[in-house]
């Protein structure tokens, strides 16, 4: 498509409840449309969606899409992507951000090559330019970079936006959103992929991403004999453990829930401790926001120590027993 | 039962660390060529290895596709030793500084041309761009399904399987009819590694060079003028700080972090 008009923001729900990334869309999208002066559009596929649908209103969408049946209780790649495709060229929306969740960015390059236009992956950060393009901003090119990911030509402007970067707005009780019912023709008979179930796994610990503190452990732990040494600290200040990449290739910690940065988790603790982390960008891009960084690393030269408040040029098995038995003293 | 062609798509990346991960039999040795600083992305092995076992377990062939400038050869070699029966290398000026929707584009005129496929797969996302896109673009164009973060594979027929697919503590199992476009994830299986006879088997074996002229493709969909996404610009992050260093015996720095934390109001008080 040569133009379009509107910010859409694709709304996943699982299990009938709207996801957090969802309302984190209605927020950055809200900006975009204040930006362009353009309409905040959601749009929600699912099965009962009522209160849903009530939900996006008064977390500031002006319109909602909303397709209801049952073939899209659960998520289901052909149908989502026929829909979506169907309603972009029927509504053409200038702008479309999907979350960067695991359907999100199953869902999203499929409709962007449905509707032959450019896809932005997983920003972390978005702006418009002069013209009222969409500007995503991806970091990467391996150094300490952000690059400015633009669509020059097509509509819908589409980008993925990862889970936790950008804030929802308050609630606004009793906001309401026009509501346009999308009909869905489909049937499961015209698709290819069937689905025959779910399961949810139980949360043992505190998600890392909505942890206070965060004690995260990097390649220098060494082994997986030292890592209960990241655990234990994270335990004398009832925070979260993390990791970077290493760690998790090398087992010691899950890469699903643990690894912090670029490519995992994003995270926002009062305080985060590295052990044994050299600085990536990769993964100081998911702790920047955090209010107070401190760094434990042998080699005084890393990285990590000109992005941390306090440093320790220390091998950390000297340092956190002092530092635990310290804690002791405050947490009785 | 059927025999199944897959296709496997790597991705050739630039990280030579992983070089050191695989163990590989002083042997085969003569295949790591210094200077070239191209390697098998870890998921696009997971990708090949289950292939390889489909193979085993059903019969039929593996063939593995990977768009990349000249020196791509060496990661479409390793995986021949490791098992694949055939390779295509997609190489071309015109292909260059392609986004995800034109690398898909090129990845999918490849694969149209080797004919009957059955599986295509692919990692979930490669090392160095990890947008995880090209997945399910190869699939729209060549008009089949496409399932990503894909844990576990299950043949339940001629045509049709059934999969489990990841997400956020939790997953969505579906079934799905062939061919179909899969995107794999870390978990699905153990990589094998490389053997002695795969040196052997690779020297039988040669590795097919298509440029644009053996493909059927549309020139206006190619490479950084085909793509629709561009680099605007590139800015650097600012992520400065103060870096106050703390020096002293260990019970000492302890002592001082511990209460300019307090200070800074993220501890609480004794
Ligand atoms: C596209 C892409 C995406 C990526 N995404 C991510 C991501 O999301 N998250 C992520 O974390 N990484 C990511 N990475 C990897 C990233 O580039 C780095 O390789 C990784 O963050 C490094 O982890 P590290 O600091 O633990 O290990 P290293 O860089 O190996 O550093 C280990 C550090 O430990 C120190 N050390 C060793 N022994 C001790 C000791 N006894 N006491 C104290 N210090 C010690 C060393 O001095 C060294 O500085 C990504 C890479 C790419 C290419
Ligand atoms: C830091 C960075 C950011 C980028 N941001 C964007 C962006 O926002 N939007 C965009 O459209 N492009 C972007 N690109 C360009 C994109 O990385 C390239 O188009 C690249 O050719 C393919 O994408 P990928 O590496 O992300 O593949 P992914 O989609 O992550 O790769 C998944 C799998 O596809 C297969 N595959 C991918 N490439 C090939 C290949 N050449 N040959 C064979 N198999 C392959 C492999 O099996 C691989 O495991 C970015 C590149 C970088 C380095």
């Amino acid at each position: 498509m040569k133009e379009g008009k509107g910010v859409w923001v694709f709304i996943e729900q699982r299990g009938g409840k709207v996801s957090e990334v969802g309302l984190e869309l209605l927020g950055i999208g809200r900006e975009l449309a204040g930006k362009v002066n353009e309409k905040l559009e959601a749009v929600l596929f699912g099965y009962q969606t009522g209160s849903m649908v009530d939900e996006l209103g008064a977390y500031g969408a002006d319109t909602v899409y909303v397709a209801d049946d049952p073939l899209l209780e659960v998520y289901n790649s052909d149908a989502y992507a026929v829909l979506m495709q169907e309603l972009i060229e029927q509504y053409k929306p200038g702008m479309m951000i999907v979350g960067a969740s695991n359907i999100g960015s199953d869902l999203a390059p499929r409709v962007a090559a449905k509707v032959n236009t450019g896809l932005s992956a997983h920003c972390i950060g978005f702006d418009v330019d002069e013209h009222g393009k969409l500007l995503g901003k991806v970091p990467g090119f391996g150094g300490a970079v952000m690059a400015d990911i633009i669509c020059p030509e097509d509509y819908p402007q589409m980008a993925t936006a990862r889970p936790g970067f950008f804030q929802k707005l308050e609630r606004v009780e009793g906001r309401k959103a026009d509501v346009v019912k999308v009909e869905v023709k489909l049937r499961q008979e015209d698709i290819n992929i069937k689905v025959l179930g779910t399961s949810k796994e139980e949360l043992t610990a505190r998600p890392v991403e909505s942890a206070d503190v965060v004690v995260a452990g990097g390649f220098g732990i060494g082994g997986e004999e030292n890592w209960k040494l990241v655990e234990e600290l994270a335990d004398a200040l009832n925070g979260s453990v993390g990791a970077t990449r290493p760690p998790c290739d090398e087992g010691w910690a899950d890469l699903e829930s643990q690894m912090i940065g670029q490519s995992g988790k994003t995270v926002r603790p009062s305080l985060y401790i590295g052990l044994g982390v050299s600085g990536a960008v990769h993964h100081l891009v998911g702790i920047q926001d955090s209010k107070v960084i401190v760094a434990i690393n042998k080699d005084s030269k890393a990285p990590i120590f000109e992005a941390a408040d306090y440093g320790i040029a220390a091998d950390f098995r000297q340092i956190v027993p002092s530092l635990i038995e310290e804690l002791k003293s405050i947490t009785g | 039962m059927k025999e199944l062609h897959s296709v496997v798509c790597i991705k050739p990346v630039p990280d030579q660390r992983f070089w050191d991960k695989i163990s590989l039999d002083p042997k085969t040795q003569t295949l790591r060529r210094a200077g070239i600083p191209v390697a098998l992305g870890p998921l696009d092995l997971n990708a090949l290895e289950e292939a390889l076992r489909i193979k085993e377990s059903r019969g039929g062939k593996v063939t593995v596709v990977s768009m990349g400038p000249p020196g791509t050869e060496e990661i479409l070699e390793w995986a021949i030793v490791l098992g694949a029966d055939e390779a295509v290398l997609l190489s071309d000026r015109a292909f260059a500084g392609a986004d995800t929707l034109a690398t898909a584009y090129v990845l999918a005129s490849g694969i149209k041309k080797l004919g009957d496929v059955d599986l295509v797969f692919l990692g979930n996302e490669s090392l160095d761009g990890s947008t995880g896109q090209v997945g399910p673009q190869v699939a729209e164009f060549l008009g089949m399904s496409h399932l990503t973060h894909i844990t576990k594979i299950d043949l339940t027929g001629d045509n049709k399987l059934e999969a489990k697919f990841r997400i956020e503590f939790g997953s969505i199992d579906v079934e799905v009819k062939t061919p179909v476009v899969i995107a794999v994830d870390k978990e699905i299986n153990e990589p094998r590694l490389a053997n002695i006879w795969g040196a052997v088997w690779a020297q039988e074996r040669k590795i097919n060079c298509w440029s644009i002229n053996d493909v059927e493709v549309d020139r206006d969909k190619l490479g950084l003028s085909g793509s629709p996404t561009q680099v605007a610009g590139v800015t650097t992050i600012e992520l400065k700080r103060k870096g106050e260093m703390l020096t002293g015996e260990p019970a000492d720095i302890a002592r001082q972090l511990v209460k300019k934390l307090q200070t800074d109001k993220v501890l609480p008080e004794a």
